[in-house]
This record gives structure tokens, sequence and C-alpha cells, in this order.
């Protein structure tokens, strides 16, 4: 699928995964944790052994809230939401890899008159490289 | 008191409500909201991504424009808040002005701007205390819960509103307004933000867990500062949620 290297998501991600300990702390805090099949302290473990591949894989990328209590209650400041956008900035940032297009628009907004413009930019700016 | 203000993409549309409760009330309260010139949308995210820059010039265009006027920067929409709040932290880094720089050289910005959310403004310019006169119609024994959700609290080290497990701002202001304040322990947690467009189940169901918990603890009603947190509890079971301008508004007895 790609040849995105530990380094580049790292770089990307900007965190410190060297400071993780594996508490699990980020995964108790994740609100979604149980639907992911990679979850945050597995992801910080992952790119420690340069597993890049099954990240980007992951649904973890979709399921994500970016809600950052994993950033909030981490005791040593790793910040596993980072990682997850990067994995995701990597998948879509390829070619017709985006999760969204501007076609489905009028779809959503005809279907709910109370659809918050904010919505559709956060969708878009989370699923569209 | 003068404050740049900054309404956002969806208090322009669909939380137009927000907006002119807001400008009504900053008038009682002897304040003005001085819209920047032509602004555009934040992004409504904060782009988490180390090599992101040009989906931060919109909030950076804005931040400058504050500074130019030397005045703070208001917003009211909690996705506004916390973007705003995050990037101009990001322009104090020397390389992140440097890089700006090549995009737009007008831009001579280094995190100067103060970002500052209208409750802030009501607790440390106007005082609650001052509210609470300025009250006409107090809200006298209506249980109301606040919802924080997520994007005016976390990550605390940048957002610095409140305590992020234990907040209390909110709670503050509608004792202010003679409400009762009712605490529940999902008022922090997220509403399932942006996957309501693609995963409207799961957000509903995160929806009807945090009412679910208001009610429980006595909430009648809800409010929020966020327009995709009001969408997407409005869905929930058994759902009352409002923007905090709308009872704002009521109390200072200027809702239409």
């Amino acid at each position: 699928m790609t040849n995105m290297s530990r380094d580049v998501l790292h770089t990307l991600s900007s965190t410190s995964i060297e400071k993780c300990m594996s508490c699990g702390r980020c995964s108790a805090s994740c609100p979604v944790a149980d639907e992911m099949n990679i979850m945050p302290h597995q992801f910080v473990a992952l790119l420690k052994r340069r597993e890049v591949e099954k990240l980007m894989e992951s649904n973890t990328l979709w399921k994500c809230l970016s809600c950052f209590a994993c950033i909030e209650r981490c005791p040593r400041g790793v910040e596993p939401a980072k990682i997850v956008e990067a994995s995701r900035l990597a998948v879509i940032r390829q070619q017709g890899e985006s999760h969204i297009s501007a076609d489905e628009i009028p779809k959503y907004l005809e279907s709910e008159s109370d659809l918050p413009q904010q919505l559709l930019v956060s969708a878009f700016r989370k699923y569209r490289g | 008191m003068v404050f740049s203000y900054y309404p956002g993409c969806t208090l322009s549309t669909q939380a137009k409500e927000m907006d002119v409760h807001a400008r009504k009330c900053a008038e009682v309260l002897g304040f003005t909201l001085e819209e920047i010139d032509d602004w555009q949308c934040c992004g409504a995210v904060y782009p988490m991504g180390s090599d992101e820059v040009a989906s931060k010039l919109s909030a950076i265009r804005a931040l400058h424009q504050a500074k130019e006027k030397g005045q703070d920067l208001v917003t009211l929409c909690a996705a506004c808040y916390h973007v705003l709040k995050r990037i101009n932290e990001d322009m104090k880094n020397k390389e992140m002005q440097k890089t700006v720089h090549t995009y737009d050289n007008s831009l001579d910005y280094h995190g100067e701007t103060k970002v500052i959310h209208f409750m802030e403004v009501l607790q440390k310019h106007v005082g609650f205390d001052k509210l609470k006169e300025k009250t006409v119609n107090p809200l006298k024994g209506r249980k109301i819960g606040a919802y924080y959700g997520c994007m005016l609290l976390r990550p605390s080290s940048i957002l610095a509103f409140d305590d992020p497990e234990n907040p209390q701002i909110f709670e503050t202001f509608l004792k202010a307004l003679g409400a009762e304040a009712v605490e529940f322990p999902r008022r922090n947690e997220c509403c399932g933000g942006y996957i309501s467009l693609k995963q409207k189940e799961k957000s509903r169901e995160m929806a009807n867990e945090i009412v679910e918990n208001a009610v429980r603890n006595g909430a009648e009603t809800l409010i929020t500062a966020c327009p995709l947190c009001l969408y997407n509890v409005a869905k929930a079971e058994g759902s009352s949620i409002y923007y905090f301008t709308k009872l704002l508004a009521e109390a200072l007895g200027v809702k239409e």
C-alpha cells in the first residue's frame, strides 16, 4: 500500500512515543476504543515497532473523534491522537483515498435542515487530503 | 470595552441566533463585539499534522487583524475558540512564523493576540456579580446542565479555559442568572463530533448517553457553546438543549 516509513509518521505526528509506558490510560479514556481494531495504546506500540502499514489500514482512523481525551489524560505527554491523525493524513493524501467527496454534500444538506456548516467543514478536513 | 469578534461559519448561517443574542447581550452588559473584516472559516478542526500550514492561514489572518487593532479576539463557537487558540500557540514558534511568511509576507505575526471565549468576557471583564445585577428575568427554579463537550477544554495545557475534568465556569454563569446548575459526570464527554455525518448510529448512541446521564442527575435542559454539540445532542431521546446565549438573552430581557 505504501512506502511510508515510520520516521515520516513520527515526524508528521511530532509525538514522543519513546515516553510511552504502556499504562493504557489513553485507551481507557477513549469513548470509542471498543470499536477500534487497534486501540490508542496499541497505536503507540505499533509505531514504536515500525508497523506503519497496520496503522494505515486500521479502522481506528475513521473511529477517532478527535475529542483529545487521550491527549489530556496521558501521564507522559505522548499524544496518541496525533499519531492517529498522522496515519489518517498519510492515507487520505494518497490519490483516490479520500473518504468524502463534494458530490455527497447535497444529499446531506437535503436530508437534514438543521445540519451545521461546522459539521461539513470538520468532516472534509478529517476525511479528505 | 471593545473586542475584535470572529463569528465563524456556523454563526453566520445555521446558528445565527447565537450571534444575534450575543451582540444584544453585549450591548446590555457594556461591551462591543467588533466583527473583523473579511474573515474566513477557521476550518472547524485543529490540523494536528506537523506539516500543516496552509490550512491554518485563515485563522492566522484573523489573529493578525486583531493584533493590528490592538484588541483581544472573542469567539462564541467552541470550535472556533479551539482552533484559533491552538493556532495562536503555534505562531509563537519561530519556524512556523518563517514558513507562514513564505505564504503571505504581510503576516507579521508571533502569537500576540489573546483569544478569549465570550464566556470568559462575562467572567473576567464583566464579572458574574455584575451579570447577576443586570439579570431582569432570573431563571428561577430552572434546572440546567452545562454540556461542555471537548473543544473548550482539551488539551487544557493550551486551551486553559477551565479545569478539564471538573469545569465550573458555565455553572457559575447559570447561578448568576438565577438558575440551578446541575452537574453531571458526562458534561465533558464527546458527543461524537464529526462522525455524525457518516456514522449516525454511533453519534446518536453517544448523545443518548449524555442526555440520559444529565436527566438522571436532575437536569431539565442543557446548554452548549458548540453548534455541532447542539446538533448531535438534540438528536438524543428526550433531549432539550439550547445555546447558552439564548438563556442569557432571556435573563437579560433582550430575547425577542
